[in-house]
Parts: structure tokens; C-alpha cells; sequence
């Protein structure tokens, strides 16, 4: 896609003689056609690229985005060619005369001049951009917003969903947006620790969780599917593996999905020893499971760990191998994390994982 | 006045034993020294912070690489910033500052020498007090700890809670006493070019050099005060139980951003203001005209000066302030582009109808300008307060403040190494290696800079010790990795051509490049006193006027 772009730019230009002058050409137009070509698809990407968005506010930076991209980059092909235009026609020659050029110590006009253009460029930019900054900042949510809590912790994501009692963690499900009967999510922003960043560029701008203050970002997805992201501001030893998934859901799909998360847990017999196990040692202290004993708050709600496609925020995929390996040594998936290693002798730790893997 | 009965024969001292020699070094108020000692020392953690960006680089070479652990990856970063900034560029322009001043002025030392020297040895002191943690900083993971908490050093991360050990109070001591060197060092430059000046120099006839040096040295005593604030409250938080940033006892963590960014954006403009000025003073001689609109870029100078205090938030954009917090931002942050391009335009208005010579310092000074055309272009993006909450704390950014910081200011500084090094060290660089390194530099710097803004349009956070695998972020890390190879070899190469012409080199003579002020009318090294007879000027090229009398600028000026 890069390469096709950058031949088309390419072919733009009329061949020149000299390669080097060629050469910078090339990587002009390179660098100019590289960003766009990024913004092929809309839809969900393994890409969490910032110029293939599905959501309003993600939709209106793309659109500024661009509008400064042209402007920048006009500025940089005027600037740049005369540049080049002044190293090559006033280089010294060698066998030329060595006498001083004329001595000119400026122009009244010409400072003028370039004061003026760059400061009316200055201005369109500017309300360009406030325009955004409004209309992004200052919307109000509509009667049928949902609302959603997400709290960040080192090294994990906590999503709560007040008006529908439901807690899960690192894999927020959103219903999808129709473009024209919006239903937007409005997610409170707060930190349990340190400072940490939300950031899913494919549906928004980031916005940081900070402890003792109260921030807030919107999305309206139009496209169902899975979107990634991560915390994008430093918050410790597992920053790097504070990962985010957003699933926008059908309308039915995500009913289904509250239904299921309304639940409690139903733990069948057959996984009773894993239980007892688990509500007889440290895991409770951090973990809840709704319905039972566990009620801890400082690590994942593991009622539905189930339902989700990951564990440990993301690092690694949800099977029965890594679970068990998150169990007895967290450290070989996320060190640093804290998930302490159990220390459990092999029949408990797979009696334990049974029961987690009960927990639909 | 004329150069001949200015420049005296440097007398020639008489060699002494080797433990003379380093006392007297150390001991030396001489601001020729002191400025020699800040590069040295400069070039010294410049290799230390390449190496710990090579470890970063390495680790990042693969997703889910193992080449460090993420404890030491945090402190890669954590180190690397606060290394880079404060005991590389800082440094290393307070060093060609101190050289430069008093000899362009006409003066014969700093206004005073022993503060001069104190301020040096107090930054150097910083240095090792940071480094130190490496061995003392007792900290989360065991004996020896650096800081691990990021060059700005967010709260409520450097809270007690979440820092145990010392690590943390490593890096706020040191920034604490490095501070007061800079301070030091501002005040003494302030002073020299305030009261120092040569008899005829008045302000508007200062070489661009000293005017830059003078809004240098006046924003680091605004700028390094609150820094000085905020780490004294870091300590009182950490050691007397103050709650100024500790969240978990109602502290704010905005309040740190603050204070760190109001000294942090200006930080920017200490460090490229001194750069602004070396290549105000050699594009002009090496395209053989005086520098285009004097006036113009002692006030757009001084115009960001003003601006740049009122920018820090928009390193907040995220952090979720008002839309007119934003708005207000947004807007004082675009206009510091006016007076920046307006520089950038009178550097091409020197160059225009000029004959340019492409000797290295040349070379690097063109460099300079292509990238800090794009750094600047990058940075009105990034102003774009909704276009930065896609990009702020991405690679993009990181790519970003490296084209500007390497990209503009160490090409300036490269260049005003091979301009000055004759003058410093009485003998030439080998031009051929000099080339050489600006082409080595200039390709690794493209590779590793350029593609790094990708991964950040792609999602990519920085401070991430490792990623994912299928995101698209691979080929743009293998590529950014590469370029750091052709990096180190042209620094190889830089110290090698400095250690070998420094011996080797051919004597320079007073004035090898033809220039027009007067640190080329004494000789080279300059003697102790600098001038013989303290020089007359009459225009802001005295050389020039005494080499054209015919033609001298004062009838212009």
C-alpha cells in the first residue's frame, strides 16, 4: 500500500537528472505519502491506527489531523525547496571568484512579509482547532448514554457499569452507535494509584486517570468488533502490559453480554475442591467472585473470567495453559505485576484453575 | 583598533608534571577552562546516555524481546532523559557559553570567575550524585537502584508508596544541586553581557551569540526556580510526611505537572536558544554575509523568550483541562511558531545571494535547519490540542522532541564543535572525517528519527519496555533500531577526529575561517588574559571593518 502510494507520488514528478536531487524527492514524498497510506480500512484493525477511526471524536482529529497534515506540509515543500534551492545555486565554485558577495543586512519588507503570512496561517489553525477542542470536549451526553467507571490500577483496567451493577475488568463491551440514533458511552475516568493514560485510537484521543480528580471521554463506535489499546502513561514496572481491548457489540450481542454479567457465579460441584481452595487462600484477599466469599477489590472481578478473551490485562491469551502459568509464576508473563506466584502443589493448582475456568 | 595589537603571541607555558597540571585544573576560575571542563564533562555523559538509549533500542529490536528486564528498561528511560538534558545539553552549552562570551565581548573573564567555577563543580557534583544511585540507591529491587521514575518524574509515582528506597531521591538531589549550578551560570552570563562588554559594543552591536546567551541565561533563572520548588517538595513529601503530591493523603498530582512543565517547555528553549545561536554566527561566515535582519532575530529572540513561559500545559493536554484551558494553549503554543519561522527565514536570507561554503560546521548548520524545519512543523501538529490527544505520549512524540533535540540542537552544537575547535585547541579537525561524520550522522539520524514518528501514528505508547507482535509496529522498530548503529560509529568517529587533531592537528593560526568577531583577533588558544589590549569595536563585525576598510559596517549599521 506504501509502496503503491509512494510510486504514484512518484510518477507526479517529472524525472530529474541528477540523483541525488532525486533522492531527496523521494524521501519528500515518502514521508508525506507514508501517514496516509495507513488510513486504508474502516472497520476493526490489529493496527490501532489514529487515521482509521469508527468513532465521532476519533472522527473529527482525523479530519483536523488532515487539515494540518496539508497545511504543514505545503509549509514544508515551500521552506524545504528553497533550501535546496539556495545550497545548490549559491554554493562557491572553486575556480569562481573568491571576492565577498554583496553585503545585504536585511529587508524590512521581507521580515514583514514573513511575519504576516505565517501569523494569518497561525489564525486558521487556531480556530480549526478550537472548533474540535468544543466540539469534542463540550458535548453533551444524549438521554441514552451509557455510562461507564473505569478505574485504572497498576497494572489493570476495572470497568463498572453503575446503572446496570455490573464490574469486570480490561475488556470494556460498548454497544455498537447507529450515526443516526447515537448511543454513546460516557466513560468516568479515575485512578486507584498512580497516573495512567486511556487510549484506544482507533475510537478517541487519550485521556488520563489521575487520583483525585474526575476526568471523562466519549466514543459512539459505528462499526462493530474488537479495538485495542493500552495505557499511555507511564504508571510503573508493567506499564508496557497494561493492555486495553474495547468491544463494540451488536445491540443483541451486548444484551446478551449484560444478561450474562448480571449473573452470579454458578460454580458446578465437579470444581468444588478448586473452590474451597480458592476461598481458603490469599486469592480472596484480592479478587472477588460475586455470590461467594471472595470479595477482595484489589486485583481483577473474576466472577466471568470466562467471558473474556485475555488475562492479565492483556498479555496474555485466556487458555488453560496460561492460566495456570499466571497462577504459579506470574512473573514468567508479567513481571512485576502484583499477582504474587500461589505456591500451589500441582493438584491445587489445577483443582484452582478448574474452578476459574467454571467461572463462565 | 587593529588585530595585530590584540593578538599577542600565546606565551607558551612551560610543561609541568601531570599532577600540576590536573591541580591546576581543578582549581582554575578561567572561563576557558571552566567552558573546556563543562564539554568534557558533557561528552563524557553523552556516551553514558547513547549507551543506556542503545539498551532501549536493542530491547525494542523484536516485540517480547529479553534482552532486559522491564525494571531495568524503566531505568534506561529514567536515566537517559535526565541524563541527556541535564548533564549533556545544559553542560555543554553553559561550556561554549563560558568560552565564547568574554571573547566576543572583548572581555577578559566572566563577571565572577569563582561563582563561575563553583556553579561548574556543583553540576558536575549533580552528575555523580545521579549515578551514584546506581551503587546507593536502594530501592525496590535490591542494592543499587537507579530512578526508575521517568525524566519528569510524574506524581504520584515518586510518592513514598510507590517508590520505596532511594532511588527516587537520588534523582530530586541531584536535579536540586545541578540546579543551583545553573543558576550560577545564568546569573554569571547574565552579568558578564549585561556589564562586561567591550568599550563601542553597545547592545545592538553584541554579536547574536551573546543576545541569545543573554535570553538563555535570564529564562533559566525564571525556569530552574520552580523546578527547584518542586523537588524541595518531593523531599519534604518523602522525608518530612508532606502531602504536597501524595494523592493517598489528598496531594495533587496536576500541581507536580505544573511546576515540572513550567520549568520543563521553557527547558526547551534554554537548550535551542544557545543552538539558534551558533548557527547565527556560522551560516553567516560561511556564506560570506553578515546574518540577515540583526533586529528582527534579537526580537523574535526575545519573543520567545516572553512566549515560551506561557506554553507549559500544552504538554497537559491530555490530563483533561477545560476546553478553554485547551483553547488557551492550543493558541499561545502556535503563535511561538511565528518568531521561530521568522529565524528560520533570516537564516535563508543569509544564505540567499550568499557563497556558501560547505565546510563541516556548514554542513551541520544545514542539517540543522532541514530538521528543525520538520521538528517545528511536527510541534505545530502536536499544538493541535485534539491532534495531540492521538499523539501525546505516542513515539510520535518521542520522534518529535528528538528532532528538535537532536535533530537541531546537537547538529549546533556538532557544528559549533568544528568551528570553535581551532580556537580551543590551536590546531584544525581533519575535515575529512569531519564529512564523514556529518553523512554517518545525518544517515543514522534520519533512520532512527524519521520512522520512529510511525509507530506513534500507529498506536505505539513510549516507555514501553516491550510490545506486542501484529500491530504493525515491527518494521518501524527494526528500522529505528538500525539507525542507531550509523549513530554511534559517527560519534566514534567525532571523538576520535577531536582526540587525534588535538595532537595532531594542523596549527590553526588566529582566524582560520575568515569570521568577523573578535574571538578570532587573539590567538588560538587565546592567552590567559584573552586580550592583550582591550579591543574599540564600532560595528557588530569589527574583524570585518578592519579587513575592509573600505567598505567597514559601521556606516551601515
Amino acid at each position: 500500500m506504501t509502496w503503491r502510494l509512494f510510486e504514484k507520488v512518484r510518477k507526479l514528478f517529472p524525472p530529474l537528472r541528477s540523483s541525488r536531487h532525486r533522492g531527496l524527492l523521494l524521501l519528500a514524498a515518502t514521508l508525506f505519502s507514508l501517514p496516509t497510506s495507513f488510513a486504508f480500512a474502516q472497520g476493526p484493525s490489529a493496527v490501532p491506527d489514529i487515521f482509521n477511526t469508527v468513532s465521532t471524536p476519533a472522527d473529527a482529529i482525523r479530519r483536523l489531523s488532515f487539515f494540518v497534515l496539508v497545511i504543514t506540509g505545503l509549509i514544508f515543500v515551500v521552506v524545504f525547496s528553497l533550501l535546496v534551492y539556495a545550497v545548490i545555486r549559491f554554493r562557491h565554485h572553486s575556480t569562481g571568484d573568491d571576492r565577498e558577495p554583496p553585503q545585504v543586512y536585511g529587508s524590512n519588507q521581507m521580515e514583514l512579509a514573513w511575519t504576516v503570512v505565517p501569523v494569518l496561517i497561525v489564525l486558521v489553525l487556531f480556530f480549526a482547532t478550537a472548533r474540535v477542542i468544543q466540539s469534542v470536549q463540550d458535548a453533551i451526553p444524549p438521554a441514552n448514554t451509557l455510562n461507564v467507571t473505569a478505574i485504572g490500577h497498576q497494572f489493570w483496567w476495572e470497568f463498572r457499569y453503575p446503572a446496570l451493577g455490573i464490574v469486570t475488568a480490561n475488556e470494556l463491551h460498548v454497544p455498537v452507535s447507529d450515526r443516526a440514533h447515537p448511543t454513546p458511552t460516557f466513560v468516568k475516568l479515575l485512578s486507584a494509584d498512580t497516573d495512567h493514560s486511556f487510549w484506544v485510537p482507533q475510537l478517541a484521543g487519550k485521556t488520563d486517570l489521575i487520583p483525585n480528580r474526575i476526568n471523562s471521554i466519549w466514543i459512539d463506535p459505528h462499526a462493530t468488533g474488537m479495538y485495542l489499546g493500552q495505557c499511555a502513561q507511564y504508571c510503573g514496572t508493567q506499564h508496557a502490559k497494561m493492555l486495553l481491548r474495547v468491544y463494540v457489540d451488536s445491540p443483541e450481542q451486548f444484551g446478551a453480554w449484560v444478561a450474562a454479567q448480571k449473573q452470579s457465579a454458578h460454580a458446578p460441584d465437579s470444581v468444588a475442591a478448586g473452590r474451597q481452595i480458592f476461598e481458603t487462600t490469599a486469592c480472596i484477599n484480592c479478587h472477588a467472585v460475586s455470590g461467594t466469599v471472595a470479595n477482595g477489590r484489589f486485583g481483577p472481578d473474576l466472577t466471568h473470567l470466562m467471558s473474556r478473551d485475555t488475562i492479565a490485562s492483556g498479555a496474555a491469551s485466556n487458555t488453560h495453559e496460561n492460566l495456570k502459568l499466571w497462577i504459579h509464576d506470574p512473573e514468567a508473563i508479567k513481571p512485576g505485576s502484583f499477582m504474587p506466584a500461589m505456591n500451589l502443589s500441582a493438584h491445587d493448582l489445577e483443582a484452582v484453575t478448574a474452578y476459574l475456568e467454571s467461572l463462565k | 583598533m587593529s588585530s595585530e595589537t590584540i593578538a599577542l603571541a600565546g606565551v607558551h607555558e612551560p610543561s609541568r608534571p601531570v599532577g600540576v597540571l590536573l591541580h591546576s585544573w581543578v582549581t582554575t576560575v578561567d572561563h576557558k577552562r571552566l567552558g573546556i571542563l563543562y564539554i568534557l564533562y558533557a561528552i563524557l555523559f553523552l556516551v553514558i546516555g547513547g549507551i543506556e538509549a542503545t539498551v532501549m533500542r536493542i530491547q525494542l529490536i523484536v516485540p517480547h524481546n529479553h534482552f532486559v528486564s522491564p525494571q531495568v528498561f524503566n531505568q534506561m528511560f529514567t536515566m537517559h532523559g535526565t541524563t541527556m538534558i541535564f548533564f549533556v545539553a545544559m553542560p555543554i552549552l553553559f561550556g561554549f557559553g563560558n568560552f565564547l562570551i568574554p571573547l566576543m565581548i572583548g572581555a577578559r573573564d566572566m563577571a565572577f570567575p569563582r561563582l563561575n567555577a563553583f556553579s561548574f563543580w556543583l553540576t558536575a557534583f549533580g552528575g555523580i550524585l545521579l549515578y551514584f544511585s546506581f551503587v546507593g540507591g536502594y530501592g525496590l529491587y535490591g542494592v543499587g537502584a537507579a530512578p526508575d521514575v521517568g525524566w519528569f518524574a510524574y506524581a504520584p509515582l515518586t510518592a513514598k508508596t510507590f517508590s520505596l528506597g532511594h532511588s527516587t531521591d537520588f534523582w530530586t538531589f541531584s536535579l536540586l544541586v545541578s540546579g543551583f549550578g545553573s543558576i550560577g551560570a545564568a546569573v554569571n552570563f547574565v552579568a558578564t553581557i549585561l556589564c562586561l562588554r567591550c568599550p563601542g559594543m553597545t547592545l545592538s552591536k553584541m554579536p547574536l551569540l551573546a543576545w541569545l546567551n543573554l535570553v538563555m541565561g535570564g529564562l533559566v533563572l525564571l525556569v530552574i526556580s520552580p523546578l527547584t520548588a518542586a523537588q524541595v517538595m518531593l523531599a519534604l513529601d518523602r522525608f518530612l510526611g508532606a502531602h504536597f503530591f501524595d494523592t493517598q493523603a489528598g496531594g495533587s498530582a496536576v500541581l507536580w505537572m505544573h511546576f515540572f512543565w513550567i520549568f520543563g517547555h521553557p527547558e526547551v528553549y534554554v537548550l535551542v536558544i544557545p543552538g539558534f545561536a551558533f548557527a547565527s554566527e556560522i551560516i553567516p561566515v560561511f556564506s560570506r554575509k553578515p546574518i540577515f535582519g540583526y533586529p528582527i532575530m534579537v526580537g523574535a529572540t526575545v519573543a520567545i523568550g516572553f512566549v515560551s513561559m506561557s506554553v507549559w500545559a500544552h504538554h497537559m493536554f491530555t490530563v483533561g483541562m477545560s476546553s478553554y484551558g485547551n483553547t488557551f494553549f492550543a493558541l499561545t503554543t502556535m503563535v511561538i511558531a511565528i518568531p521561530t519561522g521568522i529565524k528560520i527565514f533570516n537564516w535563508l536570507g543569509t544564505m540567499w545571494g550568499g557563497r556558501l561554503i560547505f565546510k563541516t560546521p556548514m554542513l551541520f548548520c544545514i542539517g540543522f535547519l532541514f530538521q528543525f524545519l520538520i521538528a517545528g512543523l511536527t510541534g505545530i501538529m502536536l499544538s493541535a490540542a485534539p491532534f495531540n490527544w492521538q499523539l501525546s505520549a505516542s513515539y510520535f512524540v518521542v520522534a518529535h522532541f528528538h528532532y528538535v533535540i537532536v535533530g537541531a540542537i546537537l547538529f549546533t552544537i556538532f557544528a559549533a564543535f568544528y568551528y570553535w575547535f581551532p580556537k580551543m585547541s590551536g590546531r584544525l579537525y581533519n575535515e575529512k572525517l569531519g564529512k564523514l561524520h556529518f553523512w554517518l550522522f545525518v544517515i543514522g539520524f534520519h533512520l532512527t528519527f524519521d520512522f520512529m514518528h510511525i509507530p506513534g501514528l500507529l498506536g505505539m505508547p513510549r516507555r514501553i519496555y516491550t510490545y506486542e507482535p501484529g500491530r504493525g509496529w515491527e518494521i518501524w522498530n527494526l528500522i529505528v533500531t538500525i539507525g542507531v548503529v550509523f549513530q554511534a560509529v559517527a560519534i566514534l568517529i567525532f571523538v576520535g577526529n577531536l582526540l587525534y587533531s588535538m595532537f595532531k592537528g594542523v596549527p590553526a593560526g588566529n582566524d582560520p575561517w575568515d569570521a568577523w568577531t573578535l574571538e578570532w583577533s587573539t590567538s588560538s588558544p587565546p592567552p590567559e588574559y584573552n586580550f592583550a589590549m582591550i579591543p574599540v569595536v564600532n560595528s557588530r563585525r569589527p574583524l570585518w571593518d578592519i579587513k575592509h576598510p573600505e567598505d567597514p559596517d559601521w556606516q551601515y549599521e
